[in-house]
């Protein structure tokens, strides 16, 4: 069996998840063993449904007063515990931040090897090892890895497989686990949370448009602002703003930054070296605003318009100004 | 307070990357090196927090002898001691790094007391293997929560309690750990200092305790790097100044954005 264990937030399966079960479909399939999948902290019957609209035949969940709220210690004991009842083959999850830590967690309890961020895997056809590729530089580099392990753990990278669902959606049969959790585990769980923005973030604006250092300065930053507030978007900027202190580090598209999927990513001023590339390579269009034609950010642009961006933010904002008139 | 922080020395890279021949590491020839980003906010951090609470830092590096820079260079920045774990320059995998960083720590705390803090950080820029701080904080038995974009001692009474906040979409969330406790930091957590002159003549002067490890690789090994096949995009120009912005318009108004 594989295992794949679930991201969730207070009630919403991220989608970190869909594209582990959308993976692990796959992967299930080469191994030639069914695909299960495990929820900690949480029985939620509509995940439980997803997961099987996403091909998983059996869901496991775990419940505990230990797990009231997110914390990596115990979810991680959690999982590893799962992991030793249910004695699956493999164990696969998301490889978004908080996915890569409760696998950490699990394999460190478990003392076996975490590959993180997969996005092709061979599982081992007799030989006693697994291949895969991995993302390194957060996926401008790749490698070529091998795995001996009894039991392969692996993460996925982050938006490097499209979540899908199964042609043909299972009803899951869902089995409650216990586990033993010590109470001391808590000493890592979430003890409160801070709203500072409602309504769309960097991570799920259908537009952003980001600044570089073409920008100039902060206040430079204005018409940007105006522009998104009208397409109901979000403004971002780069790494060179933020060490600038032009912006806060949030709104930083990057690798050490926010990874973008928006309808369409608009960049202007930015050179678009890889560590702001892997940042934005995820959107689904992307147009650039710059001077230099020969910008990597321009040359691996879908548009763009070779100017001053502080001439075309506003001359956009004018325009469609004028077509709403 | 006494601080350890783990960092890693990493290629700089601009707008590409290169592999040597081989294929076993990125062709740093005309890159440079650097401490990975998350690393040097951690670093930072540590030294704002002795100069609040007092107390010192330690930076602990596993890597080639010339990872000694990244040694030297956080001494630049405020850091005390340095201390290096060295290896014949390969790419060492997670679990022999945790293994080798566990044991250096347990031998400093032997010789010295127990740090009431260890920073890692949240995963390195080259490899990226999202683990060796759980792995370590896990053998230590200490509390580690991965994330962390602000840290604060908020009781330094019964070992001191950190607080630490970790950005989510929209907010953050607030972790207590207990002291001694570890945390995995991302960049942002603050804007690292430039070196001052007086803090490149201290540099130059700082004792790296240079030792070795017996840590035997764990299941993972690497076979060979590559870069990965990029789609040729054709660029469509929509225009050479502000007379673009109605081909704009027309692109977001196909996309339905407007």
């Amino acid at each position: 069996m594989l295992l794949v264990v679930l991201e969730h937030d207070r009630g919403s399966m991220d989608e970190a998840a869909r594209e582990a079960l959308t993976f692990g479909r796959g992967l299930a399939a080469q191994m030639g063993a069914p695909l299960h999948a495990a929820l900690i902290a949480t029985d939620d019957a509509q995940m439980v449904g997803e997961a099987g609209a996403y091909g998983a035949e059996a869901v496991y969940t775990v419940v505990d007063d230990v797990l009231a709220d997110f914390s990596p210690e115990a979810w991680g004991e959690a999982a590893a515990q799962l992991i030793r009842r249910l004695n699956p083959e493999a164990v696969l999850a998301g490889g978004s931040e908080r996915g890569n830590e409760i696998m950490a967690q699990v394999a460190a309890r478990l003392d076996l090897p975490l590959v993180a961020n997969c996005i092709e895997v061979q599982p081992d056809n007799g030989a006693g090892e697994w291949t895969m590729t991995r993302q390194q530089w957060g996926g401008s580099l790749l490698e070529d890895a091998r795995l001996d392990s009894e039991r392969p753990i692996l993460t996925t990278g982050l938006h490097a497989v499209a979540a899908e669902r199964a042609e043909s959606p299972v009803e899951p049969a869902v089995e409650q686990v216990e586990v033993d959790l010590d109470p001391s585990l808590a000493r890592t769980m979430v003890k409160d949370r801070v709203v500072l923005e409602a309504g769309v973030t960097l991570s799920t604006a259908p537009v952003v448009i980001s600044g570089g250092r073409g920008v100039g300065s902060a206040e430079a930053f204005a018409p940007l602002e105006e522009l998104a507030a009208m397409l109901g978007g979000r403004v971002g900027c780069s790494r060179a703003v933020t060490n600038n202190g032009w912006r806060p580090h949030s709104d930083q598209v990057g690798q050490t930054g926010t990874r973008i999927t928006p309808e369409i990513y608009i960049a202007s001023g930015i050179s678009g070296a890889i560590q702001h590339w892997v940042g934005a390579k995820a959107s689904k269009h992307i147009l650039a605003i710059n001077i230099d034609p020969e910008a990597n950010m321009v040359v691996k642009a879908d548009w763009a318009v070779i100017a001053d961006l502080h001439e075309v933010i506003p001359a956009i904002t004018e325009e469609i100004k004028r077509r709403r008139a | 307070m006494r601080i350890l922080c783990c960092v890693k020395r990493v290629a700089a890279p601009g707008a590409k990357i290169n592999v040597t021949a081989d294929g076993l590491a990125v062709d740093a020839t005309h890159l440079g090196f650097a401490t990975s980003p998350h690393e040097e906010c951690g670093v930072e951090e540590a030294v704002q927090l002795t100069e609040r609470h007092g107390g010192e830092v330690t930076v602990l590096t596993l890597g080639p002898p010339e990872a000694a820079d990244q040694l030297r260079y956080a001494a630049s920045v405020g850091a005390h001691h340095g201390v290096l774990v060295a290896t014949d320059g390969s790419a060492w995998d997670p679990q022999r790094t945790a293994a080798a960083l566990t044991e250096a720590i347990q031998d400093l705390e032997a010789a010295d007391g127990p740090f009431d803090l260890l920073v890692f950080g949240n995963e390195s820029a080259d490899s990226g293997g999202f683990q060796v701080g759980v792995r370590v904080a896990y053998a230590l038995g200490r509390p580690i929560v991965n994330g962390i974009k602000g840290i604060e001692v908020v009781s330094e009474t019964d070992g001191g309690v950190v607080r630490a906040r970790r950005e989510i979409d929209g907010g953050f969330e607030v972790y207590e750990l207990p002291m001694p406790a570890a945390v995995g930091v991302k960049e942002g957590l603050n804007l690292p200092r430039y070196p001052t002159m007086r803090g490149r003549l201290a540099s130059k002067k700082l004792e790296v305790a240079e030792v070795a490890s017996g840590a035997e690789p764990g299941g993972q090994s690497l076979v060979r790097l590559h870069r990965p096949r990029e789609a040729v995009t054709e660029t469509v120009v929509l225009g050479n100044g502000p007379e673009a912005a109605p081909a704009v318009v027309d692109v977001l108004e196909e996309l339905g954005v407007v």
